[in-house]
C-alpha cells in the first residue's frame, strides 16, 4: 500500500509537469492541471512515507528498465519513507501556495509552462532519488533533480545575475555528482555490482573505506551546502521563485543529507570515529559561519539561504556525534545522535519553507526584497506576519516550538561525550556544543533583526506602506506549516518514537529510554539525566499568562489604554528614517567578529548641494576569494597552456595524426 | 569517584594547579604592567601554597625549604625588582593593548588540550596521585612561551619567561617531590641573576632604540627589504 | 498531590520575594555609598503604584508591544517553578532541565527585543541590538559552564545535580571552582547588572535593558520590571544552590523545609550583598569591552571543563 502511494507520488509529479504541455499557451489550463497534480504528489508522498515510517516495513521492486545487466531497483524503507514524508509535505504546501503566487509570472516576459514543467520533474527526481536502490537509478534521478532545478533557478533568465547564479549552481551540482559517482565506484569495485544491497555487503580495507567516505562527503556536502562548498546556495536560492526556493532549501538539501546517511550508515558498514570527528568539525564550522554570514545580509531571501547553511551544519553536528559514538561502540548514543539529526531535518524543512513562503508573500505584495526598505508590515499583512513570527521563533530554537527540541536532543547527545575513552575527544565535544550554543543565540539575534526591521516599526518605502495581505491559498499554506511547527514542538516524544524506527535500521538496540515515560516526557538516556515535558511547558506558559491577564483584567476596565505619539525627545515627529536599520542592528556583531568577512566600508563627505554623506558597505564571502578564485585561476591557466596545441597550422594537425599513427604501430609491434 | 579517593590536601593541590593555570591565562592578556607584576606575584603565592601542601601530605620536609625559596624569590624579591625597574624606566603608565585577546586565550586553551595529549603516556609512569597535574604544568610552560611570542613590551616578555620557570618548578614538585637541592638552588640563582641582568639590558635597549617595544628591534635586519 | 501543591507554593514564594531581593541589593549599595537609600521593600510599592497607573501606547506600536510583557512575565514565572529554591524532588523540576531553562530566558529575551524594535524609535532598536549581541556571546560561556557541571554529575536536571552533590562526600572540584567563577560573570551579564549594564541609568547611550522597555508604562512596565527581578532571583538561586547546596531539603518534612527556607534566605542575602559590593566597586564597561569580559567568562568555563577532563576523569 505505501509503495503504491510512493509510486503514485512520482507519477503524479511527472504528470503535473508533462500533462500541461498539451496546451502550453493557456495559463489557466496549466494552473488547473499542474497544481492539483502536484498537490496529489505531495499528499501521496506524505501518506506513503508516513505509513512506511509508522509501520516500519520495507519494500523492494525491480523495474524492467535500466542497463541490460542491472535493472533498476527501487527500495522503500523507513529512512526513505521519512524523507519522502518531508518532501511530500513541503510539496503539498507549495501546491497550495503556488497558484496565487505564479499569477505574478503570468504577466512576465517568460511563459508559465517551463515553471510547472520543471517543478514536476524536480519533485519527481527527488522522489526517485529517495526510492532508488542501485547506483545507476540513483545517479539518473540525481541528475534529473539537479538539471530540473537548474531550469527553475534560471527561470527569470532575463537578468544577468540570475543566469550567472544558475550557472554556478549547475556547475557545482555536476562536480558534486561526479564525486558521488566516484564514491559509488569505489564501493562497486569491492562489492562487484552497482546494486545497493550488494554494495552494503562489500568489505573494504580501511584506506579505501576512508577514500569512499571522503568522496561521498564532498559530493553530498556540495549539494547539502556545507562550508566551504556552500557558495552556490546564497546565489541560487534568492533568484528562484519563492515556492521553488522553499523546495530547494527545505527539501533538496535534505535529499543530500539522505544520500549521505544512506551511503555512510548503510553501505559503508563500519563507521570510523575519525570520520565522525571530521563531520562534527565541518558541521560546527558551517553552523557558525552560516549564521555569521546571514547576519550581515539585508536581502531577505539571501539571508534565509545562509541560514540553510547554518541548519545543515547543525544537522551535520548531530550526524558527527552519532558517527563518533558509533565508531567507539556506543550504539544507543549513536542512535540518539541520528534521531536528533533526523528531527532537525524535519524541523528545518518545516520552518525554512514557512519562512520562504512568507518571504515570497512579502515579495509579491510589496515588490521589495531588501530589508532596508521594509517595515510596519505586521499591520498590512497580519496573517503572514503571525506565521512568519512562528517561523522565526522556531528557527531560533526557542521553546515550545519544534526547533528547540532537535537542538536540545543534539545538546543531550553531546553531553554524553564523557563516556568516551579518548579524553581529547571528550574535551572537544563540549567545545562543539558551545559553538552550537553560539550559533543558536546568533540565529535568534538575526531573526529579531529580520522580524523587527521587516514587520515592526514604520514602513521605510512606499511599497510597504500600501501592501495588502496575500490571497487565501498562500495564507492556508503558511498557517498549516505554522501549526505543524507548534505540533512537532509539543509532541516530541511521539515523533522521537517514530524516528527511532529509522535508528533501529542501523543500531538494532535503538534508544528506548527516550520515550519510556509516556507521551508527556522526553527523557533521553534516562529520566534522571534530563527530561523535557513539552506539553506541560506550553500549558505552564498559557497558565501563567492567563493568571497574569486575569489579575490585571479588572484594572483594564478602570484604566483603558491611551494611544499617543511615541516619545521623540522633543525634536518633533519621528519618521521612518530614524529607526534602526538592519545594517545598524548587526553592527556590534560585525565589529566583534570582523575577521570573519571581507568588509569594505567607505564614507563620502556631502557635496555642496547635499545634506548627508554617502556610506557604502560591502560584505563578501571569503570562500570566493580564498578558495574558488584560485581554483578558477588554476584551471584557466592550465587551459591556456593547453591551447598551445591548437596552433592553427594545418601541417601541425596532420603531424599529430601522423605521430599518433606511428606510436600505435610501435605499440602493436612490441 | 576518583577525586574522592584523594585526601583533602591533594584535592587542594589539584585546585591550586588549576588556579595557577588560570593566572597564566590572566598574564596573557593583562594590559597594565603593574597588574602584570602583581598577577605574577599571586602565581608565586599559589605555587608556595601548593608546595607546602605537597610537603605536608607527603612528609618530605625539604619541600618546605623550596617553598620558602619560592616565597622569597618569586613573591617578594623578583616582583620588587621588576617594580623598581618599571619606576626607573618610567614606564609605569604605559598600557599595552593586546590585540585579539579572545583569540590568544582560545589558543591558550588549545595549548592546554595539546599538553594533555602529549603528556598522557608519561602520566602512567608517575606513582603520585597528583600525576594529572603534569599536564597542567606543561600547559603553564607552553602558555608562558605563548606570552613571550604575543607580547610586545620587553617587561611582559620577562614575566613570561619567569612564568615558564614557575611551570617547571611546579611540574617538579607535583611529579617527583621536587628536584635535587643542588639543581633547585642552581635554577633559582640563575633566575635571580637573569632578573638583574634584564634590568641592565633594558636600559641599554632603550638607549639604543628609544623604546622597549621589541617590534622596533626589527630595524636590526641584514637586508634592505 | 502534595508535591504539586508544594511546587505551586515554591513558585509563588519565588515570584513574590524576588522584588525584596532586588530591593535588598539596592539598599546595600546605597549604604555602601554613604546614602540612606530606600527600604528593601520599596520595589513592592513601585510595582503596586505602576499597576494602578494609566497605560500609554505609541501610535506606531503593534500587537506585539501589548503581548510582549505577558509573554516575558509568564515565561520567567514558569522558569521560577523549575528552580529548586527550598526543596529538590518537586514534580515541576522534571519539566525542564538547565538547557530548557536557558531556552526560557532566550524566549523572553526574543520578545523583549521585538518589543524594543516595535515602536520604531532609535532607542529601542539600539537596546535590542545590544541585548542580542551580548546574549549571543553569553550563551557559549553559559553552556560551557553547564556542561562542566553536567560532566561531573552526569545530568542536566537541576534536582539530580543538587541531589548528587548533597549525597556525595565533600570534595573540592577544581572544575566547579572555575565554573562558579564563570557562571558568576555570566549571571551578571544576563541579569543586566554593572559592569555590563546599569539597571539604574537614565542615560540612553548607557542603557541596554532599560532602552528596550523605554516605551512601556503602567501595568506593562510593572510586568517587565517584575520579570527582570525574577530573573535576578532565579540566577541567584541557581548560583547558590548549585555550588553551595547544603541546606536544600531533599524530602518534604516540615523541619527540612524550614531549614531549607532559612538556608536559602541567608545565602541569597549574602549573594545580594556581594553583588552590591561588586556593583559599587566596578564601573560599567563600554559595549565593545563586553566581548572581552564574556570571553574571560568563556575561558573560565573552558578551563573548568578542561580541569574536569584532565584532573578529575580517570
Amino acid at each position: 500500500m505505501s509503495f503504491s502511494l510512493a509510486s503514485l507520488a512520482v507519477i503524479a509529479a511527472l504528470a503535473s509537469g508533462l500533462l500541461p504541455l498539451l496546451r502550453p499557451r493557456s495559463n489557466r489550463v496549466i494552473k488547473v492541471i499542474s497544481f492539483p497534480l502536484l498537490g496529489l504528489a505531495g499528499l501521496s508522498g506524505v501518506l506513503g512515507g508516513g505509513m512506511t515510517l509508522l509501520q516500519g516495513v520495507r519494500y523492494q521492486l525491480e523495474l524492467p528498465v535500466g542497463l541490460p545487466w542491472l535493472h533498476s531497483q527501487l527500495y522503500l524503507d523507513p529512512l526513505s519513507g521519512f524523507f519522502l514524508l518531508v518532501v511530500g509535505l513541503v510539496t503539498l504546501v507549495a501546491a497550495v501556495y503556488g497558484p496565487a503566487y505564479v499569477r505574478e509570472y503570468e504577466q512576465g516576459p517568460q511563459p508559465l509552462f517551463p515553471l510547472t514543467l520543471f517543478t514536476g520533474l524536480f519533485v519527481a527526481g527527488m522522489d526517485l532519488v529517495l526510492l532508488a536502490a542501485d547506483a545507476f537509478s540513483f545517479m539518473i534521478s540525481w541528475e534529473l533533480m539537479s538539471v530540473a532545478s537548474y531550469f527553475l533557478v534560471a527561470y527569470q533568465h532575463q537578468h544577468e545575475v540570475n543566469r550567472r547564479s544558475a550557472f554556478i549552481y549547475l556547475l557545482m551540482a555536476q562536480v558534486g555528482g561526479l564525486f558521488i559517482l566516484l564514491g559509488f565506484g569505489v564501493l562497486a569495485r569491492f562489492g562487484g555490482s552497482f546494486d545497493f544491497s550488494v554494495m552494503s555487503q562489500a568489505v573494504l580495507p580501511d584506506g579505501w573505506a576512508t577514500v569512499a567516505f571522503v568522496l561521498a562527503f564532498i559530493g553530498f556536502g556540495m549539494k547539502a551546502g556545507v562550508v566551504p562548498l556552500h557558495v552556490w546556495l546564497p546565489q541560487a536560492h534568492p533568484v528562484a521563485p519563492s515556492h521553488i526556493s522553499a523546495l530547494l532549501s527545505g527539501v533538496m538539501l535534505k535529499v543530500a543529507v539522505y544520500g549521505f546517511i544512506r551511503f555512510t550508515y548503510q553501505m559503508l558498514g563500519g563507521i570510523h570515529w575519525q570520520w565522525g570527528a571530521l563531520v562534527l568539525f565541518v558541521g560546527s564550522a558551517s553552523a557558525v559561519l552560516g549564521v555569521l554570514y546571514a547576519l550581515m545580509q539585508h536581502d531577505l531571501k539571501r539571508l534565509l539561504a545562509y541560514h540553510s547553511v547554518e541548519n545543515i551544519g547543525i544537522i551535520y553536528i548531530g550526524l558527527g556525534l552519532s558517527m563518533i559514538f558509533a565508531g567507539t561502540g556506543h550504539q544507543a548514543l549513536a542512535a540518539l545522535g541520528l534521531i536528533a539529526a533526523l528531527y532537525h531535518c524535519l524541523n528545518h524543512a518545516l520552518f525554512k519553507s514557512l519562512l520562504f513562503f512568507g518571504a515570497g508573500a512579502i515579495l509579491q505584495q510589496t515588490h521589495e526584497h531588501d530589508l532596508e526598505r521594509m517595515g510596519g508590515l505586521i499591520r498590512r499583512l497580519p496573517v503572514t506576519a503571525t506565521c512568519f513570527l512562528i517561523g522565526c521563533i522556531s528557527i531560533s530554537a526557542l521553546p515550545p516550538f519544534n526547533g528547540f527540541v532537535s537542538e536540545w536532543l543534539t545538546f543531550q547527545t553531546a553531553l554524553q561525550g564523557t563516556v568516551l575513552n579518548n579524553h581529547i575527544l571528550a574535551a572537544l565535544i563540549p567545545v562543539a556544543a558551545a559553538v552550537l550554543a553560539l550559533t543558536g543565540a546568533l540565529a535568534a539575534a538575526c531573526f529579531v533583526k529580520v522580524f523587527g526591521v521587516c514587520f515592526l516599526g514604520m514602513p521605510r518605502s512606499e511599497g510597504c506602506a500600501v501592501a495588502r495581505e496575500i490571497s487565501l491559498g498562500p495564507q492556508v499554506g503558511q498557517i498549516l506549516l505554522a501549526l505543524l511547527c507548534l505540533l512537532f514542538g509539543v509532541l516530541p516524544t511521539w515523533t522521537v518514537a517514530q524516528l527511532e524506527t529509522i535508528a533501529r535500521l542501523f543500531f538494532p538496540a535503538g534508544m528506548p529510554e527516550t520515550t519510556a515515560h509516556g507521551w508527556l516526557w522526553l527523557t533521553p538516556v534516562a529520566p534522571e539525566v534530563a527530561s523535557y515535558g513539552a506539553p506541560l511547558v506550553l500549558l505552564g506558559i498559557c497558565l501563567a499568562w492567563a493568571l497574569a491577564w486575569l489579575w490585571l483584567h479588572p484594572r483594564r476596565r478602570r484604566t483603558p489604554v491611551r494611544i499617543s505619539p511615541a516619545w521623540d525627545c522633543g525634536f518633533g515627529p519621528l519618521n521612518a528614517r530614524m529607526q534602526y536599520t538592519a545594517t545598524a542592528f548587526s553592527m556590534p556583531i560585525r565589529r566583534i567578529f570582523r575577521p570573519v568577512w571581507p568588509i569594505s566600508e567607505s564614507y563620502q563627505e556631502p557635496g555642496k548641494e547635499e545634506h548627508g554623506g554617502r556610506y557604502r558597505l560591502q560584505i563578501g564571502d571569503w570562500a570566493w576569494s580564498k578558495l574558488y578564485e584560485p581554483i578558477a585561476r588554476l584551471v584557466l591557466g592550465a587551459a591556456n597552456r593547453l591551447t598551445i596545441i591548437q596552433g592553427g597550422n594545418i601541417r601541425t594537425y596532420l603531424a599529430y595524426s601522423f605521430f599518433t599513427l606511428l606510436l600505435l604501430l610501435l605499440v602493436v609491434s612490441l | 569517584m576518583f577525586l574522592a579517593q584523594l585526601p583533602l590536601a591533594e584535592q587542594m593541590v589539584l585546585t591550586l594547579a588549576a588556579l595557577i593555570l588560570f593566572t597564566s591565562f590572566l598574564l596573557l592578556v593583562q594590559n597594565r604592567i603593574i597588574s602584570l607584576i602583581h598577577t605574577f606575584a599571586w602565581q608565586g603565592v599559589l605555587l608556595f601554597a601548593a608546595t607546602c601542601l605537597m610537603a605536608l601530605s607527603s612528609g618530605r620536609y625539604h619541600l618546605f625549604i623550596s617553598a620558602a625559596m619560592t616565597l622569597s624569590l618569586k613573591v617578594y624579591f623578583i616582583p620588587w625588582q621588576l617594580r623598581r625597574l618599571v619606576e626607573k624606566l618610567d614606564i609605569r603608565r604605559e598600557v599595552e593593548t593586546v590585540g585579539s585577546s579572545s583569540l590568544i586565550m582560545i589558543g591558550g586553551g588549545a595549548l592546554v588540550l595539546f599538553s594533555y595529549y602529549v603528556v598522557s603516556p608519561i602520566r602512567e609512569l608517575s606513582l603520585l596521585a597528583t600525576r594529572n597535574t603534569i599536564a597542567v604544568s606543561l600547559a603553564v610552560i607552553l602558555v608562558g612561551m605563548l606570552m613571550i611570542i604575543t607580547r610586545r613590551k620587553a617587561i611582559a616578555q620577562v614575566v613570561g619567561f619567569m612564568s615558564m620557570e614557575n611551570g617547571l618548578f611546579f611540574s617538579a614538585v607535583v611529579a617527583t617531590y621536587g628536584m635535587p637541592m643542588v639543581v633547585e638552588l642552581g635554577v633559582a640563582f640563575d633566575v635571580l641573576v637573569a632578573a638583574i641582568l634584564f634590568g641592565i639590558f633594558f636600559f641599554q635597549i632603550r638607549a639604543g632604540i628609544g623604546s622597549l617595544n621589541v617590534d622596533h628591534l626589527n630595524r636590526l635586519h641584514e637586508t634592505d627589504l | 498531590m502534595n508535591g504539586w501543591l508544594l511546587a505551586l507554593l515554591q513558585t509563588g514564594l519565588v515570584v513574590f520575594t524576588a522584588p525584596f531581593l532586588a530591593g535588598w541589593v539596592k539598599w546595600v549599595k546605597c549604604r555602601l555609598q554613604a546614602r540612606q537609600g530606600p527600604p528593601a521593600w520599596q520595589p513592592y510599592r513601585n510595582l503596586l503604584r505602576l499597576f494602578s497607573k494609566e497605560v500609554v501606547v505609541a501610535e506606531s506600536a503593534s500587537p506585539i508591544f501589548r503581548i510582549a510583557p505577558y509573554v516575558v512575565f509568564s515565561v520567567t514565572a514558569l522558569a521560577c517553578s523549575v528552580v529548586p529554591l527550598v526543596a529538590v524532588g518537586l514534580p515541576t523540576a522534571t519539566l525542564a532541565d538547565v538547557i530548557v531553562l536557558v531556552g526560557f530566558f532566550a524566549l523572553g529575551r526574543f520578545f523583549l527585543a521585538l518589543a524594543g524594535m516595535d515602536v520604531g524609535t532609535a532607542f529601542g532598536g539600539m537596546g535590542s541590538s545590544r541585548e542580542m549581541t551580548i546574549a549571543s556571546l553569553v550563551e557559549p560561556a553559559m553552556l560551557m559552564g553547564v556542561f562542566t557541571l553536567a560532566m561531573t554529575v552526569h545530568s542536566t536536571n537541576l534536582a539530580t545535580m543538587i541531589g548528587y552533590l548533597l549525597a556525595s562526600p565533600f570534595q573540592l572540584y577544581p572544575s566547579f571552582v572555575f565554573a562558579a567563577m564563570g557562571m558568576m560573570l555570566v549571571a551578571v551579564a544576563e541579569t543586566g547588572r554593572i559592569p555590563v549594564d546599569n539597571p539604574a541609568t537614565h542615560l540612553e547611550l548607557t542603557m541596554v535593558h532599560e532602552a528596550m522597555i523605554l516605551e512601556y508604562s503602567g501595568r506593562h512596565l510593572a510586568l517587565m520590571e517584575w520579570a527582570a527581578m525574577l530573573k535576578l532571583m532565579i540566577y541567584g538561586v541557581l548560583l547558590v544552590n548549585l555550588f553551595i547546596p547544603w541546606g536544600v531539603a531533599v524530602d518534604f518534612a516540615p523541619l527540612s523545609l524550614l531549614l531549607g527556607l532559612l538556608a536559602i534566605s541567608g545565602k541569597l542575602l549574602l549573594l545580594g550583598s556581594a553583588l552590591a559590593f561588586a556593583e559599587t566597586g566596578l564601573a560599567k564597561m563600554r559595549l565593545f569591552r563586553v566581548p572581552q569580559y564574556l570571553s574571560l567568562a568563556f575561558i573560565l568555563c573552558l578551563l573548568g571543563m578542561l580541569s574536569h577532563v584532565i584532573l578529575e576523569m580517570n
